[in-house]
């Protein structure tokens, strides 16, 4: 896990923030990512992300749960143990269709909750660096990674000029890592020698 | 360029008063952070005492075994599989509320929308404990799973619409569950990121995930809510049907009718949408969130309940019909001589009085409006549908083909109605932990809404609506001319 530096923007308005990320696309800068307190429509494609493609995987859960239940149920009632009911067809079709409407629920539901889960790094005791505590009250925070020829100084003051309310320099380990939100220690401490360079 | 998207301001405000982002997550989560009320503590207590004398009641039964029920050789199905398809027609709400309602685009959902699928949760809970129970040595429950086993293997019966119920409310839960909690996630997040002390900012941290709120994620989320939603609503249906077929698929006179799946299905939405008003008439008071559950809420679950209710009516006298115009003597005898008259009849027509007459009042808007109204009629249709059920399934069976092998009366046992005052123990007990520990209102996507539907922002909308189509106008006219 790396660190690097990070210019953070504050916006407290959506209808400002949609200039802003235009604005700061325009001018070059690389946007990190930008974190909003509940889902802002239109964000996605303002900032050049593609669609999701988590549906898609869904329905290939879904025909996976379909599979299992046609192929498991038909195995035991017609191969495994056939039972002679009342003289009727051992692959009775009609009778299954709800449990294997089930297990095609089941499975779509539950693999695309654990895709969501591990796309978006999400489990009990993952920790992450979050920008800003407001982001997930009433602030929308734009993050801007720095490159080695990015002038921070020159990136806070655009910031401030596209309208962020509260702009400042933070040096963030990105992805994640083990821990509880109750200890403020990172993994790794970081200097004031670091900051400088 | 405005980003507000136009709602029509003929449609109430769905968030009363003047409110921004931060005022929204300040009365949502002030309630987790206060000390619990007097009346919450008087309310949990009394459900917990309720749940202890379940507790009770279900060690006699699994150390007596079924006969502390007074279970007989006709009636082998009493108060507790009443209770069950009661539990399981109240869950029907939430997802309702959350998947269909999502799907239909109505913005009311969200402020109802939590504490519904919680509520859902807690009673498939509850409904799920009494087939377990019922099956007398309950150790053995887990012979109702498909597992390669020692006894041949003998596999259950794919073909036995009691095996369609276990895959179809375990299911139902599970999809439940991780719908409400996908969606728990984010206000999670908003709590531990405002907690002052060390203890709520660790728990809170555990279960929000590290949910940062990135855009990739918050459109992952959308796309998840959105897809489950479409998988919740056909399973919300199928649920109820398969309850359903558990009696429809039997040769009992009473049971045996084609109607039963839509007809449960209306019922379990009818009962469940009266049981969501049970608990958000006395939420939105004793927690003080009038502006988020606003009468607007208020009234339009009433009209599902009035609209359920009729097509439950409508269920009930095709019914009757069909027994009449079938020339079946079983069916006709079932209905006519064991319904609408016979030792039970009292049951019939309590079920008819709450379930179809009693709704009917709400065709009146001050009515449908009137909170103390509404919470009355709340307890008079979950009243009337548990009757529903105790009908259904004692009134088809009491008297059997043979003379001989008709019961006089089935009375529950003191531990029969000891077991559901628990189940109604257990649910409140978790919905109390729930309304102190969760948001009840998912504040994401009341902020979500705000700006389209709050009150003080709907108030500028008629500006903004006309500018734009100031915009739009010159816009065309310039182009005429060129």
């Amino acid at each position: 896990m790396d660190i690097r530096k990070f210019v953070v923007g504050c916006y407290d308005d959506e209808e400002v923030l949609f200039p802003a990320v235009k604005k700061v696309r325009k001018a070059g800068y690389k946007i990190h990512d930008v974190y909003t307190p509940y889902a802002v429509h239109g964000l996605d494609k303002a900032l050049g992300l593609r669609e999701t493609r988590i549906h898609t995987a869904g329905f290939i859960y879904g025909m996976v749960g379909l599979t299992t239940a046609l192929s498991f149920i038909s195995w035991i009632l017609a191969i495994d143990w056939p039972l002679n009911i009342g003289g009727k067809p051992h692959f009775a079709l009609p009778a299954w269709i709800p449990i294997m409407f089930e297990l095609t629920v089941l499975f779509s539901a539950i693999g695309m909750t654990l895709t969501f889960c591990y796309l978006c790094q999400l489990a009990p005791f993952v920790k992450k660096h979050h920008f800003h505590p407001r982001a997930t009250d009433d602030l929308f925070v734009m993050v801007i990674e720095c490159t080695t020829k990015t002038n921070v100084q020159e990136a806070q003051n655009f910031l401030t000029g596209t309208g962020a309310k509260e702009v400042n320099v933070q040096l963030a380990e990105t992805g994640w890592w083990l821990g509880t939100y109750d200890k403020d220690r990172k993994i790794f401490e970081v200097g004031k020698e670091a900051i400088s360079a | 360029m405005s980003l507000i998207k136009y709602e029509s301001f003929v449609r109430e405000p769905l968030v009363d008063g003047e409110k921004n982002y931060h005022v929204v997550t300040e009365e949502i989560v002030h309630t987790i952070e206060a000390k619990p009320t007097r009346l919450w503590y008087i309310g949990f207590s009394i459900a917990v005492i309720l749940l202890l004398l379940g507790i009770y009641a279900v060690y006699r039964e699994v150390t007596y075994g079924i006969t502390e029920w007074n279970l007989g050789r006709t009636v082998g199905w009493g108060w507790d599989i009443t209770n069950f398809v009661w539990w399981v027609g109240i869950g029907h709400a939430g997802t309702l509320i959350s998947a269909i309602l999502l799907l239909f685009r109505q913005g009311w959902r969200t402020g109802v929308n939590r504490a519904a699928e919680a509520m859902t949760i807690f009673a498939v809970i509850c409904a799920g404990q009494f087939p377990i129970w019922h099956m007398g040595r309950v150790w053995l429950a887990f012979f109702v799973m498909p597992y390669p086993n020692t006894r041949g293997p003998l596999w259950v019966n794919f073909n036995s619409p009691l095996l369609w119920d276990v895959f179809a409310i375990s299911t139902y839960f599970t999809v439940s569950l991780l719908f409400w909690y996908t969606g728990l996630i984010p206000d999670l997040a908003t709590i531990r990121d405002r907690a002052r002390t060390k203890l709520r900012k660790m728990l809170y941290g555990i279960v929000s995930f590290g949910w940062s709120g990135s855009t990739k994620h918050w459109q992952r989320h959308e796309s998840l809510a959105l897809v489950l939603a479409g998988l919740s609503t056909p399973l919300v249906l199928s649920v109820h049907t398969i309850v359903s077929f558990d009696f429809a698929t039997s040769v009992v006179p009473g049971w045996h009718t084609t109607i039963f799946p839509p007809y449960f299905v209306a019922g379990a939405i009818f009962s469940g949408f009266a049981m969501v008003q049970t608990l958000m008439v006395v939420t939105r008071r004793v927690m003080n969130l009038q502006d988020y559950i606003t009468i607007g809420h208020i009234e339009a679950m009433n009209k599902v309940i009035v609209l359920t209710g009729s097509i439950v009516g409508c269920a009930y006298l095709t019914e009757l019909f069909i027994a009449w115009y079938g020339a079946n003597i079983y069916e006709s005898d079932a209905f006519f001589k064991g319904r609408l008259t016979g030792p039970y009849s009292w049951a019939y027509w309590i079920m008819m009085t709450c379930n179809v007459a009693a709704p009917q009042l709400f065709w009146f808007k001050k009515l449908r409006r009137n909170i103390e109204f509404t919470f009355i009629m709340s307890i008079i249709v979950n009243i009337g549908m548990w009757f529903e059920r105790f009908v259904i399934i004692v009134l088809s069976i009491f008297r059997d083909y043979l003379p001989s092998s008709w019961s006089m009366y089935y009375a529950a046992s003191i531990y029969e109605v000891g077991f559901f005052m628990g189940s109604l123990g257990l649910f409140f007990t978790a919905y109390f932990l729930f309304s102190k520990y969760f948001p009840v209102i998912a504040i994401h996507e009341i902020k979500h809404v705000l700006k389209t539907s709050g009150e003080s922002y709907k108030a500028r909308m008629g500006k903004i609506e006309s500018e734009d189509m100031e915009q739009f106008y010159h816009e065309i006219h310039e182009a005429e001319h060129h």
